[in-house]
């Protein structure tokens, strides 16, 4: 058994009494979805940016291991050595496509400034490269050179997940991904996710208060409440056989159309 | 040239602000390209008309300095014509056009097409010293970017200018690495200057007043423009020679002649295309 990918234990940051994350352990294998669910406030969002890095814990250890077998103190780690990561190892896919995509610059720009970042310097490959991903996610490679900003919501985001798996990173964070999309398009962007995840083999930590995107795309769930993680367990087992009654009263409020 | 002034420090500035300059400017050529902040004055001429240029000049102007001062490569500019009378009043300085002849040579976008020697110091006027500013508008982001080289945006620039124009459409304020270590702006001269930067004998100082940054590239250094592989950096070039001296090498300005639609190429540089001419004349 290979090692796991990210490894937190008791892993805090706290804002004001029970306002953040608290003592969270977690490990994160090679290939697996682990979905973080709770309600607003819960810490699920702390959490997710103390993992990838965008924020520092104040206790607790958190260690990141690549694809190279080398393992990254990110408690301890430099700023630039976590920037390095965020830009090569990590993905981090923002609720709000605004925020993670640059909307002044075209579609093949987006996709391609990671690759450039990395010291790709071949103009022809980059655009190809930028191409090959707007496949991937489902956007018609002609409209490589339009703005983002005359895209739809849901294209934004996909645009934004090429954006970041462009350069192979083995974790990818993802906040809300599919927060204020309509119900296909939801479906549609779920469905072109489950089908990255599985073909690339990466690692997700993806962060929901969506009941329905927890149980379509992760294999694992951790249940957050005032900053603590109340439960774990596999995705199916918690949701069908909640114990905490937290969790219980989580489970039951999904609405059921019939 | 009126008398020296004697009711102002020479060269206008006070010694406390020279010395602050000065400080800065040796941090600058300590380390190629990067942007040192300094205590910028209010100089009595308008942002954006080389208020910054003329605080570096003033800072490490001597009474035996020779000035030259140019705008757009021109010597007789009202920009030009200005600064170079405030430092002959202010600081009694010589002045010329010629520039061999000048050891010090404030300049507004152009870089001299004769080439500069060992000894002459180049000063520029800059407007927006931060090349990153473009995409990143937080001050404290671009520097963290400088800090840990973080230069991948500088190359989304010229992508999109290949995707949009089919070419690296910059054609001034073309981005620079200097000594393989900082992306600089080199003022808003045409890239067909860019190459002249490289490797230069001579010390060149920028300023930017509105922004208080310094900046420097010392004699000898390396300056590479970006570029891509399979867009290599190109400097512009024209059709026709000059119309005036006949130069084939020197950057050139379209100058409308009537309302016809007639226009003339000639030197931007005016002390090059002067000697050039009188090259052909003897």
């Amino acid at each position: 058994m290979r090692d796991p990918i990210l490894s937190a234990r008791g892993l805090s940051r706290e804002y004001a009494p029970e306002q953040g994350c608290l003592a969270v352990d977690l490990d994160v294998w090679p290939g697996e979805v682990v979905g973080i669910v709770g309600e607003s406030g819960s810490g699920k969002s702390t959490l997710l940016r103390l993992l990838s890095g965008q924020e520092r814990p104040d206790a607790g250890s958190l260690i990141f291991t690549d694809r190279a077998g080398q393992s990254h103190d990110l408690r301890e780690a430099s700023e630039s050595e976590i920037r390095h990561l965020q830009r090569t190892a990590f993905g981090i896919v923002h609720q709000n496509p605004r925020d993670g995509l640059r909307l002044r610059i075209s579609a093949g720009g987006n996709i391609g400034e990671r690759l450039m970042g990395i010291g790709a310097r071949h103009y022809g490959e980059i655009r190809a490269e930028a191409s090959r991903w707007l496949a991937h996610v489902e956007i018609d490679p002609a409209r490589i050179d339009d703005l983002p900003r005359h895209f739809s919501g849901g294209m934004q985001q996909r645009l934004q997940i090429a954006r970041n798996l462009v350069t192979n990173p083995g974790l990818v964070f993802m906040d809300e991904p599919t927060g204020g999309l309509d119900v296909s398009v939801q479906a549609r962007l779920l469905d072109t996710l489950k089908r990255l995840v599985y073909d690339l083999g990466i690692s997700v930590v993806i962060v929901t208060h969506d009941m329905g995107v927890a149980r379509l795309l992760a294999d694992r769930l951790l249940v957050m409440r005032f900053g603590r993680v109340i439960e774990t367990g596999l995705t199916d087992q918690v949701l069908d056989d909640p114990q905490a009654a937290y969790t219980q009263q989580l489970v039951a409020s999904i609405l059921q159309v019939s | 040239m009126s008398d020296t002034v004697t009711h102002y420090n020479f060269a206008y500035l006070d010694e406390q602000t020279k010395r602050m300059i000065r400080r800065g400017l040796l941090k600058a050529v300590a380390v190629p390209g990067l942007q040192i902040p300094f205590g910028g004055r209010e100089m009595p001429l308008p942002y954006g008309w080389g208020t910054g240029g003329i605080q570096v000049t003033a800072a490490v102007i001597g009474p035996d300095d020779v000035l030259k001062v140019i705008d757009q490569g021109a010597d007789d500019t009202t920009n030009a014509v200005s600064i170079r009378a405030f430092f002959a009043k202010t600081a009694g300085v010589s002045t010329t056009e010629v520039t061999t002849d000048a050891t010090l040579i404030q300049t507004r976008h152009r870089i001299p097409e004769t080439p500069l020697s060992s000894g002459q110091i180049l000063i520029y006027q800059v407007p927006i010293p931060e090349p990153l500013r473009f995409i990143e508008p937080r001050e404290t982001e671009t520097r963290k970017m400088h800090a840990l080289s973080e230069y991948g945006v500088m190359h989304v620039k010229l992508y999109e200018d290949i995707a949009q124009f089919g070419q690296i459409a910059t054609s001034y304020a073309y981005p620079v690495m200097v000594n393989e270590r900082y992306v600089m702006d080199p003022s808003p001269i045409p890239k067909f200057d860019n190459p002249k930067m490289h490797q230069n004998p001579a010390l060149q100082l920028f300023g930017a007043g509105r922004e208080k940054r310094l900046y420097a590239v010392p004699p000898y250094t390396d300056v590479i423009s970006l570029d891509f592989e399979d867009h290599p950096f190109e400097v512009q070039s024209w059709e026709t020679p000059c119309a005036l001296c006949g130069s084939q090498e020197s950057f050139l300005d379209e100058v409308v002649m009537d309302d016809a639609g007639t226009r003339l190429f000639i030197c931007s540089d005016t002390d090059y295309c002067r000697t050039q001419q009188e090259r052909t004349d003897a």
